[in-house]
């Protein structure tokens, strides 16, 4: 590849939903519809952290293509015609959703996240009245055993943006996860008690870029415990331009 | 080593093995030793006098395939069944007198004569423990052949005209993989050998890799020669032991022959090949899982494109094929692509080695043409079903496969057959059942599977598996309801076309293909409370106006 | 025009969607002209009586008791609404469920009592292994989740019942 074209990407054209929009070579369908307006679900993706797939909203269907392909991983492709919303994917979206709520002990009305929780705001966003499938009520810890930050896994999702953002931005890789199937959970170091980690800087990431109330600041009332995560790709745009 | 040492060391081979009237063969792999047939052996080895071992050697060997009637035991061309250690004096005696009629194992029978032998051409034949032994079958010649005669364009344009397919499971055409994976950039470049079989009920690549290791190792060679990658890696499952033995004793062997490593038959190609042992997760065995594993993270599937063939192994294009496509490759090399085209049918061609088992007389390991039916496989090579039952239905494809009904058993055995009928050509496992399995039971043995094999990365497999299984539950245990079953069918397409790799993707198929086949047992469970099998133990069911 | 027969009941729940109800002020008095409250923990009626139209449930269904009523107030009701979080999710009522009932009991009525310690078993019904929302026992019409549902959603839920329409909630509502 010539500097030149390293510096001038080329452009493709497509169509999402029906609108021609432009995009730079390699860029994901997810961004590209964002751009242009068009808002796609997500739970596991958060912009500066490297996209892994594994929640499933933002599947779209591309013509030409019968699986159903995720926006946060699919790169753009020059005629590609995306469809981000149709009977069938609102009805998966839906079903992804309550399978969430079935699976842990998800109480909104006692969590600390209530009101600002991603997975409470994207269920009321794609109409959910209740869930259909019957609750599981496993039995689930909670690591309270760090100064500041407390892990409940009850309201933990697996979305893994904790165990990313601690990896690939703070650099600690202090979480990960454990088990199988339904049996994962996330730990701290070699399923140590947080408190007691000797890689975690406690700079709170973690925190901040969790969907739920799974990780929270203690002493922190439901007011207060917003999160804020622009900080992450401010620190990936800053760290690329070193 | 060089070519003329080569042929040297089989001519040699075979001298020693002309020089040697008698043959005792013992079967010494898995299934054969479980039931002492390593005892056996022993016991043919002490009981030789003096005298009887001039003229007779005894050789454990690879699978003979009729695993149901082991030990098996040849002694010269007759064939024994059920053989104890304490059998071996007269059959010792046999090599003098008449053959011992009592433990006779037909082998004109259509178990041996209906099968055709590619990949399980050595197995039985030869000691998979000594290389001689695999020279002396024209082992590594392939590979010379390869390296000597050919460019690695022209071995991937004779696998390519072979017509092979993936035999891990999907089909995916083998010539088409490898020369993505030659043309894919350049630099350093992996193969992958997938034995981290898996299914319940499968035990080809277990048997090939018993029974004939090198002829793996010298696919996978031949595959890095053609794709232009010098190392290989061969993940295989921790419960495999034997077959990690014996590679990792055949690797060695070829090293030490310099059929492996540095400058392979003097040429400039080197290929290394380690052993990666799974640490017992089922979805390893998807390729994007076992890279993972292979580079010491957690063994979880990443979503594709890219493929492996781009960006595989540390980023670096990856050719990764299961080990009876690599059990292929030799014999397409020495024989040409055109003659293994000529086995099979239009769209699947070659052999297909299947483990037979469940309920059938023959239980065991076959290899069969592409092309023939469930039935000639089934009725003819399998013997039947056992004890006057009665067959009800075929599972191939494992846990991501279906169950196919007796109105199919004319179908002739190819991917897009099996496909058509619901199921998938799979690995190889076939588990037969006769009128008393419960079909919904069986539909819930394998989401059990699923569910606990899920890696739990994607919702709709770590939940949504969960949930099917429940409700399968529900159904065995006699309380559901017909909403239940619209909820089942509901959540068994959104699992299929939402997760995120193969495992969750297919995890509904057994369920799927129950429903299509076997619905009305399904509405028996539900409707009156009965299971047509008499498997499920159905308890009081639950009040009505129950909606769960 | 005859006037709706309406109930409302109360299972395991914390009376809170009850006084959201009643949080509708002077709404109920143009509410009364249309409906008959046949059956309440506001009125004084012992038996579920037949033919209600519409049935508010507040609460989960967590005791023997609460799963025999809940069946005879759906045999009895054209409209059942699950009324709030604890009906539609099971919400704090469900957070003993992974605990099972023996601990719990174990926990409220011996350990932590330090005069006559013992788990009542006389005139309370005995729980169920696990609180569940009210659709996991009955098919449920209408589902208005909320901890509370507003005084002004409970409104406008019936009022659409009350003029012959399902509410459709689907965007408004969240739990919690």
């Amino acid at each position: 590849m010539s500097p030149l074209s390293t510096l001038t990407p080329r452009v493709k054209t497509l169509k999402i939903n029906g609108l021609d929009v432009s995009a730079s070579e390699g860029e994901k369908i997810l961004d590209v519809a964002r751009q242009n307006g068009i808002q796609i679900p997500t739970l596991c993706q958060l912009d500066g952290l490297t996209s892994v797939g594994a929640c499933r909203l933002c599947l779209v269907e591309v013509k030409g293509t019968p699986k159903l392909l995720p926006a946060c991983v699919t790169s753009v492709e020059e005629g590609m015609e995306v469809t981000t919303t149709s009977e069938r994917l609102v009805k998966y979206r839906q079903m992804i959703l309550e399978l969430l709520f079935s699976e842990r002990n998800h109480i909104c009305s006692v969590c600390v996240s209530n009101g600002h929780c991603d997975l409470q705001g994207m269920a009321q966003a794609h109409g959910m009245t209740h869930v259909r499938f019957p609750y599981l009520y496993p039995q689930q810890g909670v690591d309270a055993s760090h100064r500041r930050y407390v892990m409940d896994h009850n309201r933990c999702i697996l979305c893994a943006r904790c165990v990313r953002v601690c990896d690939e931005i703070e650099g600690a890789h202090t979480w990960d996860i454990q088990g199988r199937g339904g049996d994962a959970f996330v730990i701290t170091d070699f399923n140590q008690p947080w408190g007691e980690s000797q890689t975690c800087t406690s700079c709170g990431k973690c925190v901040q870029v969790c969907p739920t109330g799974a990780l929270s600041e203690k002493g922190k009332s439901v007011a207060e415990m917003t999160k804020k995560r622009e900080f992450v790709p401010y620190l990936t745009l800053m760290r690329e331009e070193l | 080593m060089t070519p003329e040492e080569l042929q040297e060391q089989a001519e040699k081979r075979r001298a020693e093995q002309k020089d040697t009237p008698h043959q005792i063969r013992v079967c010494v792999a898995a299934g054969c030793i479980s039931t002492q047939s390593d005892q056996v052996k022993e016991a043919l080895v002490k009981g030789l006098s003096p005298e009887l071992q001039k003229t007779c050697q005894v050789n454990g060997v690879g699978c003979m395939g009729l695993c149901k009637e082991g030990p098996l035991v040849s002694v010269d061309d007759t064939l024994y069944k059920a053989v104890s250690a304490a059998d071996a004096p007269e059959l010792i005696n046999s090599l003098s007198q008449t053959p011992v009629q009592r433990l006779l194992c037909d082998s004109k029978a259509p178990f041996f004569s209906r099968q055709k032998k590619i990949v399980l051409e050595n197995s039985g034949k030869i000691n998979p423990e000594v290389i001689e032994d695999y020279i002396a079958a024209d082992g590594y010649v392939a590979l010379h052949k390869a390296l000597a005669e050919m460019t690695p364009l022209q071995v991937n344009e004779q696998v390519t005209i072979s017509g092979l397919r993936g035999r891990g499971g999907a089909g995916f055409p083998t010539g088409l993989k490898w020369s993505t994976v030659a043309k894919g950039a350049a630099g350093q470049k992996y193969v992958i050998c997938n034995a981290d079989e898996g299914d319940p009920g499968a035990f080809m690549d277990r048997s090939v890799l018993e029974s004939d290791p090198h002829r793996v190792l010298e696919g996978m060679a031949i595959a890095g020669y053609a794709v232009g990658a010098n190392q290989g890696y061969i993940y295989i499952r921790a419960e495999y032991p034997l077959a990690i033995q014996r590679l990792k004793l055949a690797i060695r062997q070829a090293e030490r022959l310099e059929l492996l490593g540095k400058n392979i038959f003097g040429t400039t190609f080197s290929f290394h090949v380690e052993l990666r042992i799974g640490a017992g997760a089922f979805v390893c065995g998807e390729e994007t899982a076992l890279i993972a594993s292979i580079e010491g993270k957690r063994g979880t599937p990443r979503p594709r494109p890219p493929f492996p063939a781009e960006s595989g192994l540390w980023g670096r294009p990856t050719l990764i094929n299961n080990v009876e496509t690599f059990a292929n490759i030799a014999p397409i090399l020495r024989n040409g692509g055109s003659w293994f085209a000529g086995i099979g049918t239009e769209k699947s061609k070659g052999t297909k080695v299947f483990a037979l088992a469940g309920k059938i007389t023959n239980t065991g390991l076959i290899e069969i043409p592409m092309g023939i039916t469930l039935r000639e496989i089934i009725f003819d090579i399998g013997g039947g079903i056992p004890d006057g039952r009665k067959f009800k239905a075929v599972q191939t494809g494992g846990p991501s496969g279906g169950c196919i009904p007796e109105q199919y058993l004319d179908m002739p055995i190819d991917y897009e057959s099996l496909a058509k009928a619901g199921s998938i050509m799979g690995s190889g496992g076939m588990i037969v059942m006769d009128d008393t399995s419960c079909m919904v039971d069986v539909a819930k043995f394998f989401m059990e599977f699923c569910m606990t094999e899920s890696c739990g990365k994607c919702v709709p497999c770590r939940v949504g598996t969960v949930q099917l299984h429940g409700l399968l539950c529900r159904i065995t245990d006699g309380t559901a309801t017909m909403d239940d079953l619209s909820q089942l069918e509901e959540l068994c397409d959104m699992v299929r076309s939402t997760s995120l790799c193969g495992l969750g993707q297919t995890a509904p198929n057994p369920v799927v293909s129950t429903l299509r086949y076997f619905k009305e047992e399904y509405l028996a469970h539900i409707q009156e409370k009965r299971c047509l099998a008499g498997v499920c133990k159905i308890t009081v069911p639950h009040a009505a106006g129950v909606s769960r | 025009m005859e006037r709706a027969r309406i109930a409302t009941v109360w299972l395991d729940g914390c009376s809170g969607c009850h006084m959201s109800f009643l949080d509708l002020d002077e709404a109920l008095l143009v509410l009364a002209d249309r409906i008959e409250l046949v059956y309440s923990p506001l009125v004084d009626q012992k038996e579920f009586p037949e033919n209600v139209d519409v049935t508010l449930v507040e609460g989960s269904v967590s005791s023997v008791e609460d799963e025999e009523k809940i069946r005879r107030i759906r045999s009895r009701t054209k409209i059942l609404v699950s009324l709030g979080d604890c009906a539609v999710t099971s919400n704090v009522p469900s957070m003993r469920n992974p605990l099972k009932p023996e601990a719990i009991l174990r926990r409220a009525y011996i350990e932590n009592v330090t005069v006559q310690a013992q788990i009542p078993n006389q005139d309370v019904p005995p729980l169920l292994p696990e609180a569940r929302p009210v659709h996991e026992t009955v098919k449920v019409d209408v589902f208005v989740p909320g901890c509370p549902p507003s005084a002004g959603l409970i409104g406008s839920v019936l009022t659409e019942l009350l003029e012959g329409r399902t509410p459709d909630l689907a965007g408004q509502v969240r739990f919690g």
